[in-house]
């Protein structure tokens, strides 16, 4: 710390990039909405992992799960219908990665 | 007291073994079961799907599914078969009684509040505020009908 305060311009470049990670951390905090989880609402209370049809809306392009913080679901919801998809993982009705 | 498991198995076998196997499948599957002394709720056999990625070198595989209620002691005697035979190529066991019975309990207890709502509340309300409401469309009525 005490070297950045130094009137040094190496150390001054280096101090910007630092500011402007810190902004980006802050605009990425900002990024997620406050979503209400939509599987509460219609209350589900099964996830079948064989109703790929229901599973497929969580699972964007590449095959990942979607993470709470997109999909806005409930923890409880969340943990379901991740051991649904995995469930319907193995036995081939969902991909592992989709190229 | 006897506790009576649901289980749901998939299984998938081999697509390049002959028609009869594919076709006797659950038979065989349903003489297991029943020698252990458990029952079979419901057997189906799905047909012929595209894998979502290869398994042994195959695209495609033969589905089925089965319902079975028992002890637990068939599932282990229908897997150790399984895990021995050929043309079974993949099979997964989940058991279902404790999330159904969760699910029916959360459906029932929404229904009971949900009708709790309709006919208490509606109740109380009839008695200070819509009575008034019921008495004037009474009246209206009579007045429509003459």
């Amino acid at each position: 710390m005490a070297e950045q305060e130094n009137g040094n311009e190496t150390f001054q470049g280096m101090e910007s990039i630092e500011q402007e990670f810190r902004q980006m951390r802050g605009g990425f905090r900002r990024v997620s909405r406050k979503k209400s989880c939509a599987l509460c609402r219609d209350k589900v209370d099964i996830i079948d992992f064989k109703d790929i049809k229901f599973l497929n809306a969580f699972i964007p392009e590449r095959g990942k799960i979607m993470p709470r913080r997109i999909s806005g679901n409930c923890a409880i919801h969340q943990r379901m219908l991740a051991e649904a998809i995995k469930r319907a993982r193995t036995i081939a009705f969902l991909p592992f990665v989709t190229d | 007291m006897a506790k009576t498991r649901t289980y749901e198995v998939v299984v998938i076998v081999d697509r390049n073994s002959s028609e009869e196997d594919l076709a006797g499948f659950p038979a065989s599957v349903a003489g297991i079961i029943e020698k252990q002394g458990g029952t079979i709720t419901k057997s189906e056999d799905m047909g012929m799907r595209r894998l979502a990625y290869e398994i042994k070198h195959q695209t495609e595989g033969r589905y089925f599914l089965f319902e079975i209620d028992g002890s637990g002691q068939e599932i282990a005697e229908l897997e150790r078969r399984m895990r021995v035979s050929d043309a079974v190529v993949r099979y997964i066991t989940v058991r279902v009684d404790e999330d159904r019975r969760r699910a029916a309990k959360f459906k029932a207890k929404r229904e009971r509040k949900a009708s709790r709502r309709n006919s208490g509340g509606g109740g109380r309300r009839n008695r200070n505020d819509d009575f008034n409401f019921a008495a004037a469309a009474a009246t209206e009525e009579e007045t429509v009908e003459a």
